[in-house]
């Protein structure tokens, strides 16, 4: 969005045409190198399409991945949410941040395998495992996120709406929110692209019967490559089109004050 | 016209015996205000003026109850008077139409909320109603400031410096709509500037502050009445009496 903003509208369609160009490469330089290779553990683009349209054809690739998108929204809104709140308290209490400063140091270095696999160890393999999991992976970057919002909140405005009666709740949601929502909006944005990849490792890791991590995992026992890259690359145009469907347009309605 | 209270009412009592800001970075600590006392008058318009630095506008953030840290009192009056602020910046919510901002600054269902158009109208600002603040001029941004700041019918207005940074023209037409909107509503002001020219425009006294004393140094009454005020030769004359007679202060 950023690197968006400095091109002139009228580039868009030229900026489209050269990410159809790279795109096409892309493709090309792989089918290529399947055809050279001549393995079946390096299938080309079109033994790929062949397994997602299979997939596609028997509904397992619908059941897998909206069971799959339920987790990811559900861990990405928990997380959010979550993050957000801590991230507000200690943005704007200093002795909450002294204190909980090394905490978020040390939730930030754990590795994600270990609280996924902490997580199964202690509550089991149930759906809230899952969610939990990615959630607490992901939560600390939203607090970090949220928190440099909370130290760059306006302290003129809070004197206006002090002056003005505000009271807390008209605070909240006409000054303090707003003046969050770039630094909500990336983190959801980064949040996203954590919680999608971790989400798929959850999934294989905890033995769940269902999702795209769990296809993938099976599809690996079996060295099966285009069942995997089948669900990899459906799954990078879904999460693609939530990104430039939902995400985009969303940070863009937030920002359309902007000069 | 809005209503206006028949009492007068009492006057603004304000007392600052010591104003300090803390010392940083070696310097000692720095006596800002020191001694300051005085009364405003109910539907006075009272100028606070003096060189940057002089600690006009921390004076006012006491009154308006924005700095805290400080040794005296003051007293507004009985019962709980309705106080505005209107900033040095507009300080208008970027992300709400200058028509939100209004309402907004405003309890909702207020019945006040019902002259929020005409207010917009009468500052000249029908055009922008729901134009982003950001995407107006820091003139009109100003306008909606001061409509915002009158939309509340207060009775006790203070006001720090509110055209400045303005060119000359758009900031003579803001002094001109402010002027109007106080005749129509005359309330208690305080208004704090560093240029003369607009203290003796708009003020009914002028209070001049000095950096070295931290104190008031001057107290003088404008002898105008409102069509002297538009005449420039008049304006020139009152200038030069009170800020550069002998015995008026010694900045």
């Amino acid at each position: 969005m950023l690197l968006a903003r400095k091109f002139p509208a009228g580039a868009t369609g030229e900026r489209l045409l050269w990410t159809l160009a790279s795109l096409t490469t892309l493709v090309a330089l792989w089918a290529i190198s399947a055809q050279l290779a001549g393995s079946r553990h390096f299938p080309g683009p079109g033994k790929v399409l062949e397994v997602i349209g299979q997939e596609a054809a028997s509904g397992a690739l619908w059941d897998n991945m909206s069971i799959t998108l339920v987790r990811v929204a559900c861990a990405f809104l928990l997380a959010m949410f979550i993050g957000t709140v801590i991230g507000i308290l200690i943005g704007t209490y200093k002795r909450a941040d002294q204190f909980f400063d090394s905490w978020l140091v040390l939730f930030l270095n754990l590795p994600a395998l270990v609280i996924i696999a902490l997580s199964y160890v202690w509550l089991g393999t149930t759906e809230l495992t899952a969610i939990l999991a990615v959630a607490v992976n992901k939560i600390p970057n939203v607090a970090v996120q949220m928190r440099e919002g909370a130290r760059q909140l306006s302290r003129d405005l809070a004197e206006m709406a002090a002056v003005y009666g505000f009271g807390p709740w008209k605070t909240l949601r006409h000054v303090t929110l707003p003046q969050l929502a770039p630094f909500a909006a990336a983190a959801a944005r980064s949040g996203l692209a954590l919680v999608w990849k971790i989400v798929l490792v959850v999934e294989a890791l905890g033995g769940h019967a269902t999702g795209v991590g769990h296809q993938i995992h099976a599809a690996f026992g079996n060295y099966d490559v285009p069942t995997i890259l089948a669900y990899a690359l459906a799954f990078i145009v879904v999460i693609q089109i939530v990104e430039f469907g939902i995400l985009q347009p969303l940070q863009a309605r937030v920002m359309r004050w902007r000069r | 016209m809005a209503p206006v209270n028949s009492d007068p009412g009492t006057p603004v009592r304000v007392r600052v015996k010591r104003k300090t800001f803390p010392a940083i970075g070696g310097r000692d600590e720095n006596i800002v205000l020191r001694d300051v006392a005085f009364d405003v008058s109910p539907r006075s318009f009272v100028v606070l003026t003096g060189p940057s630095g002089c600690g006009k506008s921390t004076l006012l953030n006491i009154v308006a109850g924005l700095d805290k840290d400080y040794e005296g009192e003051i007293d507004l009056g009985p019962g709980s008077p309705r106080m505005t602020f209107i900033f040095q910046t507009p300080r208008l919510l970027p992300w709400r139409t200058i028509r939100e901002n209004l309402m907004l600054s405003l309890p909702d269902g207020d019945p006040r909320q019902s002259n929020v158009d005409g207010m917009i109208e009468r500052v000249g600002l029908t055009e922008a109603t729901h134009a982003y603040p950001e995407r107006t001029s820091l003139g009109m941004q100003r306008r909606a400031a001061l409509a915002r700041g009158f939309i509340q019918e207060p009775d006790i207005l203070l006001m720090d410096e509110p055209f400045v940074s303005l060119d000359d023209p758009t900031a003579h037409g803001l002094r001109e709509l402010l002027v109007d909107l106080w005749n129509s509503r005359p309330t208690t002001v305080m208004f704090v500037t560093h240029d003369r020219n607009e203290a003796v425009m708009l003020g009914t006294r002028i209070l001049r502050l000095a950096p070295g004393s931290a104190s008031i140094v001057a107290d003088e009454t404008v002898r105008l009445s409102p069509s002297d005020r538009t005449d420039r030769g008049k304006l020139q004359a009152e200038l030069a009496r009170i800020f550069e007679s002998p015995d008026a202060g010694h900045s």
